[in-house]
């Protein structure tokens, strides 16, 4: 439906003399996204972010999918050589430490369960990566999500990626009209089945490597470990209650706690029960029965319309509530402050505060903000 | 502009190298002719290196390179002379190449010798008073750069000596850099072990020099067939040692007319980088007791990895202390240890000129090095 009516980025601009950044990680994705643009006809530069390292134990086997570990370094620079491209690793542990890495440990101790994703794309990846490309004289910032950027009439617009299964545009709706113009989804216009056909093509060793996974910096993917060093509070045990008040057994600490978590809780009760939310002030973790975590509204804060203003009209969008979850129909009106209010056409499990929430006209992506209840 | 990491093999030195691995391909340690065709050229290549020292050929030792001849002088002197008995300390400065300082770090610390870092002024030279306090009974070795590495500054190798010989210290110079800027002989000059890279003067890679005076014992670290005297154990590289005796030859018959190549070169990189950014740049090393070809800065407010990055978008090729392939950069410990606050030390950068870089060249960095520099400083 949209190929015929919009231009595609990739296609309508000369690539011939254009410049581009591209951010690789070492992965299928970006290494193909660096060889598509090559094979366009960019001047392509590899470039990676050295975000993290987490002191490493004696012994502790590293898994290949965790980011800008020595190995993923040396899969990137094996690319970049085969593509006969420049590849610099560009320092971001301070600022990544600072901006991300706290923004994860303050929602934690908050009550709320963040993504980092999300907040990475909004201060790393959009603003300071790509600042870092503008100023190497740099046309673009092209990354290996699954998205697609098209340009309008009316500006440009974020379309999920071809491959639905693989869509990555929920991390993505934090991107401005500016960030738009300037950044290069090339695989997003595939399926991942046929990105690794590509990454065969171009004859790029990494094409059978698994995916990356989130919480890049947690190299374990221990994230309770990791909270409990890094954070400078003490993560106190509390009492699990039912909505009644009733007490049901004891929780380790609120943190390590997420909204609609079912398993971890070890309570015996007739039916299952699930985590319905977190009484800071209490140190209370509530819990409830399924049908108990049913919500037909939210709020949320941080709110970016990707158009660059806010609709002046409640709009109908499908929303996203997590980065798998499913659109659910629903009426998104914009409010002060840069929050809005969603209302859905019905109950929703499964709201929780600090994830996403992301507005789609169709496979359009409108917007999203920061669920804060 | 960095040829202080490493210099194009020149095209006669590549030339005198080429038949021995073609033709006189045998291995030097063979009774039997090609044997003994290799042994020749290797022993004429080591007579060659000795006559530009004004040393004796027996002491001249390839080795694997650089790194390999400083390891070998301190790791072999410090353990010979724990087996003989004698003394315990070793003495180096604080800006030693790493080859140098880790090699001295590991003997300390996992080896029990004592260890005394040797602090600089604010030129990167060491103070020769300093140095005759810190030398005690126990001390065996001290090993001192010719010339830094990385902000080029020269220390008074002659004073050093003396002093060493005059409390019956052997002394050791890392001089990978001071090698092609100056003459050796090594008959006056009060060194007793000296390190030596040919690919820093258009030789190989992969081959280095310890020149070992006679009477400097050492424990071999490299243990073998044998060969350099049981001082370097493995089959002798004939065409690297060859290259090595052209590349040094040429580098002593040019010797005078490559420094007045490099001068102006330096100097106007110099003036005009601390003219165009005066509160963003200072001069790194001494003004004047400084290696010819060697040109070094730090900026402030200005990430290593980054300028290496612009400057290489640009067409130049400079190199920093403090940058780092995996973007894990470190503070530069030269930088730090000639004094430099926090907002410095991660903003080195060190440019090399060579035989083939021009003044046009040299301009064309003078111009852009401060544009990239307002572009990219950060506070």
């Amino acid at each position: 439906m949209v190929n015929g009516q919009w231009s595609i980025v990739n296609g309508d601009t000369p690539s011939l003399g254009r410049r581009v950044v591209v951010a690789m990680s070492g992965g299928v994705d970006s290494s193909v996204a660096a060889a598509l643009l090559v094979e366009q006809g960019y001047e392509v530069i590899g470039m990676m972010m050295r975000l993290w390292s987490e002191p490493i134990e004696e012994g502790a086997v590293c898994t290949d999918n965790r980011c800008c570990t020595p190995e993923q370094m040396a899969d990137a620079r094996r690319i970049a050589d085969q593509l006969n491209i420049p590849f610099y690793v560009v320092d971001t542990q301070a600022y990544f430490r600072k901006t991300i890495v706290q923004f994860f440990i303050d929602e934690h101790e908050n009550g709320r369960t963040p993504n980092p994703c999300i907040e990475c794309n909004r201060k790393i990846r959009f603003e300071y990566l790509l600042n870092q490309a503008l100023a190497l004289d740099a046309d673009y910032l092209a990354t290996g999500h699954y998205a697609r950027i098209r340009h309008t009439p009316d500006g440009y617009h974020l379309l999920q990626g071809v491959d639905a299964a693989k869509d990555q545009s929920y991390v993505l709706h934090v991107m401005g009209q500016h960030e738009l113009a300037h950044v290069l989804f090339p695989v997003g216009e595939y399926s991942k089945p046929q990105v690794r056909q590509l990454a065969r093509k171009f004859n790029l060793p990494v094409a059978s490597k698994s995916d990356s996974q989130d919480l890049c910096f947690v190299g374990d993917g221990d994230y309770h470990r990791f909270l409990r060093e890094y954070s400078e509070r003490q993560f106190l045990p509390g009492p699990i209650l039912d909505s009644d008040g009733n007490k049901l057994g004891e929780h380790k600490g609120l943190p390590f706690y997420t909204i609609g978590q079912r398993k971890g809780l070890y309570i015996s009760a007739p039916e299952p029960l699930y985590v319905l939310r977190k009484e800071m002030a209490a140190n209370a973790l509530i819990v409830g029965r399924r049908v108990e975590l049913g919500q037909r509204e939210l709020i949320a804060e941080r709110v970016n319309w990707m158009d660059g203003v806010p609709p002046s009209q409640p709009i109908p969008a499908y929303i996203k509530i997590r980065y798998k979850a499913k659109g659910v129909k629903g009426v998104v009106t914009a409010l002060e402050n840069g929050r809005c209010h969603v209302h859905f056409d019905q109950p929703v499990i499964g709201i929780t505060a600090g994830q996403g929430a992301v507005f789609y006209d169709g496979d359009r992506c409108l917007g999203g903000g920061t669920i804060i209840s | 502009m960095d040829h202080a990491a490493s210099t194009p093999v020149h095209a006669e030195v590549a030339a005198a190298m080429l038949p021995y691995w073609t033709e006189v391909y045998g291995n030097p340690s063979s009774s039997h002719e090609h044997g003994r065709f290799a042994h020749r050229a290797l022993e004429q290549a080591r007579e060659r290196i000795a006559a530009q020292f004004n040393a004796h050929p027996d002491e001249i030792v390839f080795t694997g390179g650089g790194s390999a001849s400083d390891n070998l002088a301190l790791r072999g002197v410090m353990l010979r002379a724990r087996h003989d008995g004698g003394g315990n300390h070793l003495i180096v400065s604080a800006i030693e190449h790493s080859a140098v300082m880790r090699t001295a770090v590991q003997l300390r610390d996992y080896f029990g010798f004592d260890l005394t870092i040797l602090p600089v002024d604010r030129f990167g030279q060491i103070d020769v008073e300093a140095l005759k306090t810190a030398v005690t009974p126990q001390t065996v070795l001290i090993s001192i750069m010719a010339a830094n590495n990385e902000i080029g500054s020269l220390q008074p190798i002659e004073a050093i000596g003396s002093i060493a010989h005059e409390n019956g210290v052997l002394f050791h110079s890392d001089a990978v850099q001071a090698i092609a800027v100056r003459r050796w002989n090594m008959e006056t000059m009060p060194i007793d072990l000296m390190s030596v890279a040919p690919h820093k003067f258009y030789g190989p890679k992969g081959i280095g020099v310890l020149f070992a005076r006679r009477g400097a014992a050492m424990m071999p670290i490299l243990t073998g067939g044998g060969q350099e005297n049981g001082r370097w154990a493995g089959t002798s590289n004939v065409a690297f040692g060859v290259g090595t005796a052209v590349a040094l030859e040429m580098a002593m018959d040019e010797l005078e007319a490559r420094n007045a190549h490099y001068l102006p070169l330096r100097d106007h990189l110099i003036d005009s980088l601390l003219t165009a950014l005066p509160d963003r740049c200072v001069l790194t090393g001494h003004p004047s007791q400084r290696l010819p070809h060697n040109a070094s800065f730090a900026f402030r407010h200005v990430r290593g990895n980054d300028l290496l990055m612009h400057l290489d978008m640009a067409g130049i090729s400079g190199s920093s202390g403090s940058a780092c392939k995996t973007g894990d950069p470190k503070p530069s410990h030269i930088l730090q240890a000639i004094g430099l606050g926090d907002e410095w030390i991660k903003g080195g950068l060190r440019l090399t000129v060579g035989r083939q870089t021009t003044m046009d060249d040299v301009l064309y960095a003078a111009g852009k090095i401060p544009e990239i520099i307002r572009k990219i400083v950060n506070g």
